[in-house]
């Protein structure tokens, strides 16, 4: 006897409403259905009645977390389209953007995947470091999000010079909590326990469902359109790609907090390497044809593909982010699975789901509706890490 | 594999069949080819290629068609390798890469609700991003509507 | 009504319902409950289901998909109850507007009772609008 477990779509948590139907046998996840679209704003549509100057704030918004990734793949695009350059100066700002959100991005992560397995001191450990990310690109771009700091052929505004040093100083003191997130997750045999050979996701399946991002990397997929396809200030600048071989959630926590520390070194040689200049080519317009633009957001590749026909206004603007292929994976990640892991296992992807609203159990033989309370999931996963930290001995 | 490996399987397996190769830059390929080739040379891509699937764009033409690309990378290489087929009005139906590339599973149902193209052998043409009760034969990024 | 609304402001716990946002609006909501701004001591809390809760955070465009979605949120809510919109995409559409998906705004599909605007709006902001709810419940009851 199957029955079917709906997720969604809205959830305390964050991020886009999402519907998943988890069917299951006892305790087992045998099938996945996912129904996306409550958050489809036509932007694609939209794009093609702003100018190209407006697009980019337009993209900003299609994900609040991403909100300088979509518009650096923009850039990327209509620069790949025009064939325009941008100045040295501009690219390391750009750069140094581009990290701080990914620090920021991977730290939100962590905080709620946290909050998923019960340990909520690590949720509101993790945010309140955070902000000392958001109080370093509050003071560099004006907001704490949505930093509207790019545009054609350069940057809106540079960097002061007598900024800098403060930046690097709440760098530093951001470095300690870093080494203590790391211990607190890499070393705890709670979430080892929970999360070591959960949700795999092999390397055939990663290839197969042509997966990006943090989602890839821990299942031996080594891509990273930083180091692929560069772009910005990357290829000026030493860091490694972080790659794992064994795809499960715990892969993809390791994977998410060693990239920050790369993130980190991205930072400090930016600052360092950044020499005076100007930051803006005033670019006036853009000639007819077709622009590809990568850029690698916290989640994985972020794709924007443009055509122009010489006017000021895109005749297709095609965006596609790296959850629209990560989500799909968890169709396979979950199977087999426990129940009390599948939150757990979709939210590794940092799509973001859970089961804010209330859970709908359909019991096929009989037909009847058992509505069931709010956060059943969620408490499902708590008491699961309460059953675990039993079994280890551990109170 | 090398760039220059891959781009002679591909010319030699498919010099024939490729109507034209355009090259924007040094790293953006573009090569149409005829609908009724696609599905051989996306799996070529993507199974003897080990190419990777990025995304299907779908483009409402003045032509009185519409073109789909479907984008394709190669790990660790800086190409991104752009597939177009052009589909005449008013048949819009074209074969589905699904069989064989199951990650393109999503993209073809959102082209084909916000185009109107019918893929063939696709396993499922749910709704996937627009509500259920969307009028039917409405596209919204269709040019005439 | 007066002694429920009474109640409602000694410690409203919130229902985040988020209508087709960017998540940037919702990221800030979850900031104003971490250390800090921690709005907790105030008893201000978090909850997962709206039959829980004395307010609504609405954040978003209200897309099609959401209309009968956030109705029936709404309509599990216990009354009287309160509805905040927050962010520009719910007060209007902002740059969304014109949208083939978006026919209504939050406020034609659920009454709102105050408006807190901003992309995003900082969590000083968010926190300073639901005080001024607060003070103005507080002359009603």
């Amino acid at each position: 006897m199957s029955e079917i477990i709906p997720i969604g779509p809205y959830h305390p948590l964050q991020e886009e409403p999402e519907f998943f139907r988890l069917h299951v046998e006892g305790e087992r996840v045998i099938k996945m259905d996912i129904e996306i679209g409550y958050n489809h704003r036509g932007i694609e549509k939209l794009a093609e009645s702003k100018s190209w100057d407006q697009v980019v704030f337009l993209v900003e918004r299609i994900c609040g977390i991403c909100s300088t990734s979509h518009p650096a793949a923009s850039i990327n695009a209509m620069e790949d389209l025009g064939g325009i350059e941008a100045p040295e100066r501009a690219q390391y700002i750009r750069t140094i953007v581009c990290e701080l959100e990914r620090i920021h991005s991977h730290l939100l992560w962590l905080g709620l995947a946290g909050h998923f397995i019960g340990y909520n001191t690590v949720w509101m450990w993790v945010w309140k470091y955070r902000e000392i990310i958001c109080d370093i690109l509050d003071k560099m771009t004006g907001n704490r999000q949505s930093y509207a700091m790019f545009k054609v052929g350069g940057v809106r505004r540079d960097i002061l010079d007598e900024d800098i040093p403060w930046f690097l100083k709440m760098l530093d003191k951001f470095k300690p909590a870093l080494d203590l997130f790391k211990g607190a997750v890499m070393d705890d045999p709670v979430i080892h326990a929970r999360t070591k050979g959960v949700g795999v996701l092999t390397t055939e399946q990663a290839k197969k469902y042509c997966v990006v991002g943090p989602t890839a990397r821990p299942s031996g997929v080594a891509i990273d359109v930083r180091k692929d396809d560069p772009y910005f200030a990357y290829e000026w600048l030493d860091w490694d790609m972080v790659v794992l071989q064994e795809g499960d959630v715990f892969a993809k926590v390791a994977c998410r907090i060693l990239e920050m520390y790369e993130s980190m070194k991205i930072l400090e040689q930016c600052f360092k390497k950044m020499k005076p200049g100007i930051v803006d080519l005033h670019v006036k317009e853009l000639p007819p044809g077709e622009g590809i633009g990568r850029a690698e957001a916290p989640r994985g590749e972020v794709y924007h593909y443009v055509r122009s026909d010489g006017s000021n206004f895109p005749v297709r603007y095609k965006v596609r982010a790296p959850s629209y292929m990560n989500i799909f994976s968890n169709e396979v990640a979950v199977l087999g699975e426990q129940v009390a892991d599948a939150a757990l296992i979709l939210a590794a992807v940092d799509p973001c789901y859970c089961c804010t609203e209330r859970i709908i159990a359909i019991d096929h033989d009989t037909n009847e509706e058992k509505k069931l309370s709010s956060s059943d999931l969620l408490r499902l996963s708590h008491e699961k890490t309460i059953r675990v930290k039993k079994e280890l001995g551990i109170s | 594999m090398t760039w220059k490996e891959i781009n002679k399987k591909i010319h030699d397996r498919f010099d024939k069949k490729i109507v034209k190769w355009f090259e924007h830059n040094e790293h953006r390929i573009y090569v149409d080819i005829d609908p009724a080739d696609l599905v051989e040379f996306g799996r070529f891509l993507f199974e003897d290629l080990q190419a990777r699937f990025i995304i299907a764009s779908g483009v409402d033409t003045p032509r009185d068609g519409i073109e789909i690309l479907y984008h394709f990378d190669f790990f660790q290489l800086p190409y991104v390798f752009s597939v177009r087929v052009f589909i005449e009005k008013p048949k819009l139906e074209v074969d589905s890469l699904v069989p064989y590339i199951k990650g393109a599973e999503w993209i073809e149902r959102e082209i084909s609700e916000l185009l109107g193209i019918q893929f063939n052998n696709h396993p499922d043409m749910r709704h996937l991003i627009l509500p259920d009760d969307w009028p039917e034969g409405k596209y919204p990024l269709r040019r005439d509507q | 009504m007066g002694i429920k609304l009474k109640a409602l402001t000694k410690s409203p716990w919130v229902y985040h319902l988020s209508t087709g946002s960017c998540n940037n609006c919702d990221i800030e909501i979850l900031d104003c409950l971490t250390p800090r701004y921690d709005l907790e001591r105030f008893g201000i809390v978090l909850v997962g289901s709206p039959r829980h809760a004395d307010a609504l955070l609405v954040t978003g465009n209200m897309t099609m998909k959401c209309i009968p979605r956030a109705k029936e949120v709404y309509e599990q809510m216990p009354k009287p109850g309160v509805v905040i919109a927050i962010g520009t995409c719910a007060l209007g559409h902002g740059v969304f507007d014109g949208s083939y998906v978006m026919p209504k705004t939050v406020d034609e599909v659920i009454p709102v009772d105050i408006y807190i605007p901003g992309c995003p709006p900082k969590p000083e902001g968010i926190i300073a609008g639901v005080a001024k709810l607060l003070a103005m419940l507080k002359q009603k009851a």
